[in-house]
């Protein structure tokens, strides 16, 4: 539509990356053709988005500023009243919120730094070259990523439970007694399934990441005199930190969404309440206790949590790279 | 043992950082594997191998007779499971990643007025948990009366974000502009370009969005639970999961449990394997700016 000035192909650009090589420098204005092809190429997804994306987002938003009452003795009209921020208030003066929410935090503070220092670590050995059989080891490593996270929560289970446990029963006869379901060892039960399931994929992609490294600057810094673990301390792991950043955005907004889990958890030990996470809560609100306007204004304050995390990151590593060019 | 022939292939690396080396990738994979080996040896056993953790025994194999178990119990609701979830995770990712697909292209090859904004907000909706979703999906859904029906799960697993992302991704490296204005000179028009020319480049690209919806769709657990009460309908994850809550109370249920577990999550396992390649460049291309 518009031709490409030399300004906008010189200038840094703004937009996603990739893209930069895109046809607008020889496309000539859009014949019919090419909008009947936008029409039926994008329309089926631009329906899907609005329908499963921006609708139910919309609506969320406008549950939550509502709330529901039965008058008389429930036979009567529900009616549904405007709350304005009654319902976020109420969401955050409740304190099975908020303990789930701290619960979730508590997680989140544990699992992100294992699951970051370990791929890091096995990432940077893969890279060094020290390892033999690089390629199967990655493969083994990942292979519990596409184990389904159901099933994957169903195996520790029982790996934790008493009884059916070869790890239990094995701890047992060596007189080391582990519950895996006490109220101190919920934490680290729950992270180490998704330690387990997340390892290899997150090894995978810092990999990749490694490999793009150009050989020079290492090769360079091998010259000056550093070690291997120098080398990877100070010029590789700071190389890779938009990789770094994207991870740590993704997985903690994983962590955010803690729900599967503790709710095969919880059918094995008490201590695992409906309420346990912030999803749990929103789950039990709307389908246990019918709060639709408590669910939704739970919802919302999830998902602006959610979105703040990844600006807030996003801009942090982009911030950093212009200081460091 | 590999050690000596290491240290020739790279000087100044010293045997003992090969040795530490290996025993953190050993440990990492023995972590990794362990827990589906005992899956795998807890199938073979019967029920009163399985609480005592005698895997070894050969007089103990039951896998076949576990596997009737699991077929025969609740008239065969096990298969029914593993349909629904064949169709939901095959038909939803092979139609959602052709749309995905479609819409990286478009978003690659084609100007068009508010393309920036729009796929600004795809960006956005691929950050969004999807949990938050339920609860006004789930509303709307029962006003237009799909609740507990093949379509309230099957419609919103088709749609797929990341893919488009992906899609564009790929468009962009795989669909060399030269070959379009090739066709166009040559009279096609744009959309027979796309499905002559350009999907035909895209295969590997769709192969991967559809690897990695498939296996989102297969893992999906919180929408059926929301939008299922038909036991008929559940995909395998909401099945086993109902049986889960029985296994507590009623221990008969472990074995069966974990001979489904065993079968439920073999497909993904297997496809994973033998499709690597694409689940990498998938991995790469999303990850790696």
């Amino acid at each position: 539509m518009r031709p490409v000035t030399r300004a906008a192909r010189t200038a840094p650009a703004t937009g996603p990356a990739h893209t930069a090589t895109g046809p607008a420098g020889t496309a000539p204005p859009p014949r019919r053709s090419q909008r009947l092809a936008t029409g039926v190429l994008l329309g089926p997804f631009v329906l899907l988005l609005l329908t499963v994306f921006v609708v139910p987002t919309l609506y969320a938003v406008y549950l939550s500023f509502f709330s529901t009452t039965h008058s008389g003795l429930g036979f009567g009209n529900a009616e549904t009243v405007f709350a304005g921020a009654r319902n976020y208030a109420a969401v955050l003066s409740d304190p099975s919120f908020t303990r789930g929410v701290g619960v979730t935090l508590l997680y989140a503070l544990v699992f992100l730094p294992a699951v970051v220092a370990g791929a890091l670590a096995l990432a940077l050995l893969f890279d060094s070259g020290l390892v033999r059989a690089r390629r199967l080891s990655q493969t083994v490593l990942f292979v519990p990523h596409a184990v389904p996270g159901i099933i994957g929560t169903v195996i520790w289970l029982y790996l934790y439970t008493p009884g059916i446990s070869p790890v239990v029963g094995f701890l047992d006869d060596v007189d080391v007694r582990v519950d895996f379901f006490a109220l101190h060892m919920l934490v680290p039960s729950l992270v180490n399934i998704a330690l387990w399931s997340g390892l290899g994929y997150t090894t995978v992609i810092f990999f990749a990441a490694l490999r793009a490294i150009p050989h020079e600057l290492v090769e360079a810094a091998a010259i000056d005199g550093a070690g291997p673990v120098r080398t990877a301390l100070t010029i590789k792991v700071p190389l890779i930190r938009a990789t770094l950043a994207t991870v740590v955005i993704f997985t903690t907004i994983g962590a955010l969404q803690l729900f599967t889990e503790p709710m095969l958890l919880s059918k094995a030990t008490p201590l695992i309440g409906p309420r346990f996470t912030p999803n749990m809560y929103i789950f039990d609100a709307a389908f246990t206790r019918n709060n639709y306007g408590l669910a939704a204004a739970a919802s919302v304050l999830l998902l602006a949590v959610c979105c703040l995390l990844s600006f807030a990151v996003t801009r942090g590593t982009t911030r950093r790279k212009k200081v460091r060019p | 043992m590999s050690a000596t022939t290491g240290t020739r292939r790279r000087a100044g690396v010293r045997a003992p950082g090969r040795g530490t080396a290996h025993v953190v990738v050993g440990v990492g994979v023995l972590y990794a594997l362990l827990p589906l080996l005992w899956l795998l040896l807890a199938s073979t056993v019967d029920a009163e191998a399985l609480f005592a953790s005698r895997f070894l025994d050969l007089s103990d194999f039951a896998l076949l007779d576990n596997v009737r178990a699991l077929l025969r119990e609740g008239d065969g609701v096990y298969l029914k499971w593993y349909a629904n979830s064949l169709l939901y995770a095959v038909g939803g990712a092979a139609v959602g990643a052709l749309l995905s697909t479609a819409a990286g292209y478009v978003f690659d090859k084609f100007e068009f007025t508010g393309k920036g904004p729009l796929f600004a907000l795809v960006l956005v909706s691929v950050m969004v948990p999807a949990t938050v979703l339920a609860l006004p999906m789930y509303l709307l859904a029962s006003e237009l009366g799909l609740v507990n029906t093949v379509w309230s799960v099957l419609i919103p697993v088709l749609f797929n974000p990341f893919g488009v992302y992906l899609g564009r991704m790929f468009s962009a490296s795989y669909v060399p502009d030269e070959v379009l204005e090739a066709a166009r000179v040559d009279g096609a028009g744009e959309l027979r370009s796309f499905f002559s020319v350009g999907l035909r480049m895209l295969a590997p690209g769709f192969v991967t969005v559809f690897l990695f919806q498939l296996t989102t769709i297969w893992n999906n657990f919180f929408l059926p639970l929301v939008m299922l009460s038909d036991e008929d309908l559940y995909p395998l994850s909401l099945g086993l999961y109902s049986w889960n809550a029985t296994a507590s109370i009623n221990p008969d249920y472990y074995p069966l449990m974990v001979v489904g577990s065993l079968l439920a999550l073999l497909p993904l396992v297997v496809a994973f394997l033998l499709l690597q390649r694409y689940w990498r460049s998938g991995l790469t291309a999303g990850s790696v700016k």
